[in-house]
């Protein structure tokens, strides 16, 4: 068992205690976009996911709703500097914004810190594939790629696909200004820049921090990234728990964005905003999966969040990987007060925003004083009652570990 | 008996440990010795063909093991070379480091070599669907791990004991400034005792020189590479890709009292501010690196007449180096003209993701040398850009502060500032 954070020392306090609480989510998924299309849906009984088998097939994806990039991203310029990915970030955190009424405020927006949970952009496919079939009658392969790469790339689609410059949109067209930092690294990016920016609030460095992160699947290689590896699900769909001994991997990707308004309590109260709830605790962990300690790492992670008594709706942003899903089903499943719902389910896995995406639907949960239905009967047991309390967690696909306590605010 | 705590009551953080990789060789003594001796490591690249490019230059890092086996294996040992140099200077485990991992690291794509090789393994279909098909039959994780933007971070943190989830980061060209920025915030915060930050950049491949290429960021001086970077000289035409890693132990000052350690100097402010201007240009006011510089300045409790030198991003780009002396000028007013500001970029080139890193460590060796190394190439000044940039030659001076800039592509803003002794 690998050494974990220690919880912070009640007898040293941080610098300064504030609360950190949510006061914007911008949600972007095949659902729709917004935290109110998202509760509807997602409060429906028996919802039907929204999935397209052909385009990619023969893999299913959860592909992007009709956007209308005009409503957060002004201006054609930018919308042309950027691809979908970047273009549905952008979008995305305009909602948060937006929703926490900072969208437009230069004071505000100027002293804001930002932390973005990314991958990488999009590649030019027609490029890569007429390199590729001219590869197979050329052995002067570097001389080919110079040639072509040389004529054929348009200058501008690098900044497009530069991990950092999805922040760098979000500056420029938001003018979120105060900081900008860019993590990198699947779920794990999300966990920590939320994690991150947590602790700046709590310790008196910012006042009010954009977080978050998106992903566009719909492009052969953001599937290549998983498939290399053999991580995604094929033939028919099923829910996120029931992928196990199926064809493939177990993950099915959708396209999605979230991002969310932290703002230390005090600076929300005093500018009169809504606070959908507090943000508890956040732990990130890194169980060395190859020796075995996935479960009991998870198990560890639990016992750190210091859990409330009582049945405790759990958001999880399980991506049904065979052996991570597994995992985190048999800890969750030895913890019978946790009730479960396993979101991508109905959206599909969204990489870097899975644990901001968690965080969000735990804090409508708890905003809105009432639980999800099941999204999969057969593995999730139904919540009654007004949550108090909702965890969050995400478990990577391949590698790293995190979870999160949304509370009443 | 040193303070323990700093201006705003925050633990002090030292740095006990400093590794570093460039082209100009492994270690701090061998870059020292030729960056103190204004040699270049900019040379022809060797490691692709460079016929259809317009530049064929580079500060590439060709003699390690993983030189030829991709991005990601050369920035995963370039990363750890470094970092083993730091653990082992600042005289810890080095397998059971124990606090957290801050890692600056280019992003990672599916490298071109196994493209080629995974689509030509096979004749079905074309294009993406093959590379696909081929993909999920493979029965190894090697290609898969270098796609993964965690991985290196992944590997470094068990070979290192690194404490917790790891976090790899980007801020562009700022990031290696970032990655220590966030070590010293997490031990200010009480989080940790130490952190371990690394900076590095493996990635110089043929497709990143032609991006920078068609984006008109690079040198296209050919003929005599190591005269190639000249920051602030009139005939600047760009950059030069390079490749390296910068690491530093960071800890509070009162453990690595506590425990013995050498004090190697003292991180004494982190500060930063991004653009809104544009993807590539900055603010034509200069004001969001000016605000970096003046939030470096105030983090770390020092005013404008407590600087002794200037680190600077100097990337040898029209652009940069304009806006670079347009904030400093801002910032220190008529002092600027004498104040000493060299770029180390003029001998190893901008090694992107590991350059805040890299210049970092120079800077704390700075000081603690009392030697600052020069800026070369410089024979024809920018009669626009009036600076004491420590021309061609090293100098002997007592460094007791520095400031080390880094502005990245993206607006993203990082400013470090550094002190031989703690207060």
């Amino acid at each position: 068992m690998r050494k974990i954070k220690k919880p912070p020392d009640p007898q040293q306090p941080p610098m300064s205690s504030h609360d950190v609480v949510i006061t914007g989510i911008g949600l972007v998924s095949s659902l729709g976009e917004g935290p109110d299309a998202h509760w509807q849906k997602l409060t429906q009984p028996g919802f039907q996911p929204v999935l397209d088998a052909a385009r990619f097939a023969p893999y299913t994806i959860h592909p992007l709703p009709e956007i209308d990039w005009n409503l957060q991203i002004a201006k054609r310029g930018d919308q042309r500097q950027m691809e979908t990915w970047q273009r549905l970030g952008t979008y995305a955190a305009g909602l948060a914004l937006d929703d926490a009424g900072i969208k437009g405020d230069d004071e505000l927006c100027a002293t804001m810190d930002m932390v973005v949970a990314a991958g990488g952009g999009e590649r030019d496919e027609a490029v890569d594939a007429t390199i590729l079939a001219a590869s197979e009658s050329r052995n002067d392969r570097d001389v080919l790629l110079n040639e072509k790469l040389t004529t054929e790339l348009r200058p501008t689609l690098f900044l497009a696909q530069l991990s950092n410059l999805l922040a760098g949109n979000i500056s420029i067209v938001h003018k979120v200004t105060g900081s900008s930092r860019t993590f990198m690294g699947e779920e794990g990016a999300g966990v920590s820049a939320v994690e991150t920016a947590t602790a700046r609030i709590r310790s008196g460095q910012s006042t009010h921090v954009l977080v978050g992160g998106a992903f566009q699947t719909e492009h052969s290689d953001m599937l290549l990234g998983y498939e290399l590896a053999g991580y995604l699900h094929r033939g028919r769909w099923k829910p996120v728990w029931q992928r196990q001994g199926s064809e493939g991997g177990g993950v099915v990707t959708g396209s999605g964005g979230a991002f969310l308004v932290l703002e230390q309590r005090e600076h929300a109260r005093n500018r009169g905003r809504k606070i959908y709830a507090e943000l508890g605790p956040v732990i990130s962990g890194r169980a060395r999966r190859r020796q075995g300690e996935l479960n009991s790492e998870i198990a560890a992670l639990l016992k750190q969040a210091h859990l409330p008594d009582g049945e405790l709706l759990t958001i999880s942003a399980a991506s049904g990987a065979h052996a991570a899903t597994a995992a985190e089903k048999a800890v969750l499943d030895a913890n019978p007060a946790l009730a479960v719902r396993a979101f991508s389910t109905l959206t599909g896995h969204m990489k870097e925003a899975q644990f901001p995406f968690a965080v969000a639907l735990a804090a409508l949960a708890v905003d809105r004083k009432a639980g999800y239905p099941v999204f999969d009967a057969t593995a999730e047991r139904p919540f009654e009652g007004a949550p108090n309390s909702v965890l969050a967690t995400a478990i990577g696909y391949h590698q790293f570990e995190g979870l999160g306590l949304i509370k009443a605010a | 008996m040193a303070n323990l705590r700093d201006h705003m009551g925050r633990p002090i953080v030292a740095v006990t440990g400093i590794g570093v990789v460039t082209s100009l060789g492994v270690g701090k003594k061998d870059n020292w010795a030729a960056l103190t001796s204004g040699k270049s490591g900019i040379h022809p690249i060797t490691r692709f063909s460079v016929d259809h490019l317009n530049t064929r230059i580079s500060g590439m890092v060709d003699f390690l093991p993983s030189s030829s086996k991709g991005a990601s294996h050369l920035t995963y040992e370039l990363a750890e070379t470094a970092a083993q140099e730091a653990v082992s200077e600042a005289g810890l485990d080095s397998g059971d480091f124990g606090g957290p991992l801050f890692l600056a690291s280019p992003p990672v794509e599916l490298d071109w070599a196994d493209r080629f090789s995974l689509y030509n393994s096979d004749k079905d279909e074309a294009g993406a669907e093959r590379l696909l098909r081929v993909a999920r039959g493979l029965k190894e994780l090697d290609i898969f791990e270098t796609t993964q933007f965690g991985s290196i971070a992944d590997r470094l943190a068990d070979r290192f004991g690194t404490r917790g989830l790891p976090i790899t980061l980007s801020t562009a060209c700022a990031s290696g400034a970032t990655a220590i920025q966030l070590g010293v915030e997490a031990i200010r915060r009480g989080e940790c005792d130490k952190a371990l930050s690394i900076g590095a950049d493996g990635s110089a491949t043929a497709e990143a020189l032609i991006r920078f290429s068609l984006l008109s960021a690079l040198s296209t001086h050919n003929d005599i590479p190591e005269k190639a970077s000249k920051p602030f000289s009139k005939d600047r035409d760009g950059f030069v890709l390079a490749e390296g890693s910068g690491a530093l132990v960071l800890e509070s000052l009162e453990a690595a009292l506590a425990r013995g350690a050498t004090i190697l100097g003292i991180m004494r402010g982190c500060g930063e501010k991004a653009d809104d201007f544009h993807r590539t240009r900055s603010k034509p006011d200069g004001s969001p690196a000016i605000a970096a510089v003046r939030a470096a300045l105030a983090d770390a409790g020092l005013g404008e007449d407590e600087i002794d030198y200037v680190n600077a991003h100097g990337t040898s780009t029209p652009e940069n180096d304009k806006m670079e002396h347009l904030s400093l000028s801002t910032v220190f007013g008529e002092r600027i003209g004498s104040m000493p500001i060299s770029s180390n970029k003029s001998m190893i080139g901008h090694t992107l993701s590991a350059a805040g890193a890299v210049e970092a460590a120079f800077s704390l060796m700075t000081m603690r040398e009392s030697v600052i190394p020069p800026t070369i190439n410089y024979d024809n000044p920018d009669p626009a850009i009036v600076l004491d940039v420590v021309p061609n030659k090293k100098r002997n001076a007592e460094v007791g502060t520095v400031l080390s800039n880094s502005f990245g592509f993206g607006g993203q803003n990082t400013c470090l500032v550094m002190a031989r002794e703690p207060v």
